[in-house]
């Protein structure tokens, strides 16, 4: 055994460890708060530029060429048509697909490769979907540009999401509860349809709400498929033609003027509240489905 | 809060008691229903499976469409412009004459915002997921991550008028000489957008490694640092790469902020202070004018949206492949 080993203490290096803790600390808190400070500049910027021009006369108002008369009543009602018919067309559709995947499906290549197609779709870049509608629902079926058109473009692209949150909502009501109702005699439609969906409403109408406040906020779909830009008439029917929010604020931000600028961010504001209502009844029902589950 | 059902069926239809089935029914709910309902209900069953089945392979027809439309449009405009000229020209002016159909400016555009954003929004990302997995109590996640969710749920219309009117100017306030729509800004406010999207994907990822894996690190008296950048990223870093896929796919497929912050000057050009177009604001421009069915212009945007499909798609395919190496090794 040999005791002739350097007597020289090991050097401690707790205090540079301590240190570069401290700074890589630093960093994760500065860059999650980045984040944080992006979003209060974003609606400070928003906030500065359209607070004076908002009024209930804007609300009321049609699209003017004098800044100063402009309002969004057209595009109001365009998006009120668009996302109630993607509502009515994309929410039955989506719930009863998401019902087909979680509770009949069996594992096979077909249903592997629908859910996997299904996955790839909700990447799909919505100027793709835009094209899709374009080609197949304004020309093909000759629907033009109407709010039909526009509703049925943002139908397909939001029913992955659809799907894939009615999906969540699904498995996470409990298999007990399946088998009880099967016990009892009842069929699997039967089910379905008095245990299954009334248990997992919260957690779908979450999803169908945030799916929908997306579609509310899209623009290119309904730019690409032809929406008009400057309409001074509320859509009557589903084949009229109509603009929608996010429209009017893409035109008015890009005209050149200072004036219209400010009605932009206006525009913006309302857009965000109508935004902001949904999130938050999304997150109540959230909340509340939470507390019944568990 | 089960909502009441209308009962409009016979509770024990005569089919079933011919066929030898004792008519029984059960409450469900309080309300009387049949539990064996025969022939009829043997139908309503395969009707609604059916039913469903057709809505969830509605999802596979919509893919077929995206390509069948793309192929269509895109070999039209193949029989009229070499490939060769469209993936190697470098200058993009479709709509003047002589036409020029190279798609290199579009392509240099659209990755220049992409990168752009992702020098940006993948280490803040990271390190802010960093953050919520390993250091954050529960209260500052419960405060930071709807915020994070506010951030993602905000309209790309709203972050093109926030670059336009917020972050050029505060640019030019710096650097005087750049263009007025300029990459640099369209790139800054699509890595604001999927911020939220690498944070929220890299956190999910860093809070699947086991505790058993972090403990260990921790009991051979490593720093919270350390337990983290040797352990906890690189055990989760399939995940990671997947969400940096995924949110670089989509800044690539990003409309209206690139739109509005970017410019409309298709352009071979990797300077940010320059004026550029992309794939998607190119789509939308020419959406915007009177481009008549059928002519070279029109079909001009489905060969652009076919190049940006296939590159996404790739792209997806490839962070769902390595989200599920992932998933294999802990589970």
């Amino acid at each position: 055994m040999s005791t002739k080993t350097p007597t020289r203490p090991p050097q401690s290096n707790l205090a540079r460890r301590k240190r570069a803790e401290r700074v890589f600390y630093a960093l994760c808190l500065a860059a999650t708060f980045t984040a944080v400070l992006l979003l209060v500049l974003l609606l400070y910027g928003v906030i500065r530029d359209g607070i004076g021009r908002l009024n209930w006369e804007f609300l009321q108002s049609f699209p003017s060429r004098f800044a100063h008369r402009a309002g969004i009543k057209a595009a109001l009602y365009g998006t009120l048509w668009v996302i109630s018919l993607t509502g009515l067309i994309a929410v039955p559709i989506g719930v009863a697909a998401a019902i087909y995947l979680e509770e009949y499906a069996q594992k096979n290549r077909l249903n592997a490769f629908i859910q996997m197609n299904i996955a790839n779709l909700a990447g799909v870049p919505s100027v793709v979907y835009a094209l899709l509608g374009l080609a197949l629902f304004v020309r093909f079926f000759g629907f033009g540009r109407s709010v039909i058109a526009g509703a049925l473009t943002m139908s397909l692209l939001i029913l992955p999401t659809v799907i894939i949150a009615t999906q969540e909502a699904l498995r996470a009501v409990p298999s007990s509860l399946r088998e009880a109702s099967f016990g009892l005699g009842a069929t699997r439609w039967q089910t379905i349809r008095l245990q299954v969906l009334p248990a997992a409403f919260g957690g779908i109408m979450t999803g169908i709400i945030l799916s929908l406040s997306r579609a509310i906020g899209e623009t290119a779909p309904l730019i690409t498929i032809g929406a008009l830009t400057f309409v001074t008439f509320v859509p009557r029917g589903p084949m009229d033609s109509f603009t929608a929010l996010p429209i009017q604020i893409f035109n008015w931000a890009s005209r050149p003027q200072q004036a219209f600028h400010e009605v932009a961010a206006a525009a913006i504001l309302v857009l965000l509240a109508v935004l902001l209502v949904m999130n938050s009844i999304a997150i109540f029902l959230r909340q509340r489905q939470r507390r019944r589950l568990s | 809060m089960l909502p009441r059902q209308k009962e409009t069926e016979p509770s024990a239809p005569p089919a079933s008691v011919a066929q030898g089935v004792l008519p029984f029914s059960v409450r469900v709910n309080g309300t009387r229903r049949s539990a064996v309902s025969g022939a009829m209900g043997r139908g309503r069953e395969a009707l609604a499976r059916w039913v469903c089945f057709v809505c969830a392979f509605l999802s596979v027809a919509t893919t077929a469409g995206i390509i069948f439309v793309l192929s269509e449009e895109t070999i039209g405009f193949f029989q009229q412009v070499s490939p060769i000229a469209f993936f190697t020209g470098t200058e993009w002016a479709p709509l003047f004459a002589p036409a020029r159909f190279g798609v290199l400016p579009l392509l240099c555009g659209t990755f220049l915002v992409a990168v752009g954003a992702g020098l940006f929004a993948l280490p803040v990302g990271l390190l802010s997921a960093i953050y919520l997995s390993e250091y954050a109590s529960p209260r500052v996640r419960g405060i930071v991550k709807p915020m994070l969710e506010i951030l993602a749920g905000i309209p790309t219309v709203v972050y093109g008028y926030f670059g336009v009117f917020f972050v050029t100017p505060l640019l030019r306030r710096f650097f005087p000489n750049i263009d007025v729509f300029n990459a640099a800004s369209g790139a800054i406010v699509v890595g604001i957008m999927i911020l939220p999207l690498v944070s929220s994907l890299c956190e999910d990822a860093l809070s699947a490694v086991p505790r058993a894996l972090r403990e260990g690190g921790y009991g051979l008296g490593s720093t919270k640092m350390e337990v983290s950048t040797k352990i906890v990223v690189p055990a989760a870093l399939s995940g990671i790469m997947a969400s940096f896929i995924l949110a670089l796919s989509r800044a690539i497929g990003e409309t209206m902020a690139v739109t509005l912050a970017a410019g409309a000057t298709p352009k071979l050009t990797l300077n940010p202070a320059e004026s550029i177009q992309t794939m998607t604001a190119y789509i939308v421009q020419v959406s915007l004018g009177d481009t008549p069915v059928g002519s070279l212009g029109y079909q001009t945007i489905f060969a652009v949206g076919m190049t940006l499909f296939v590159i996404t798609l790739a792209m997806n395919i490839l962070a769902a492949r390595l989200v599920k190496r992932f998933r294999n090794v802990y589970q």
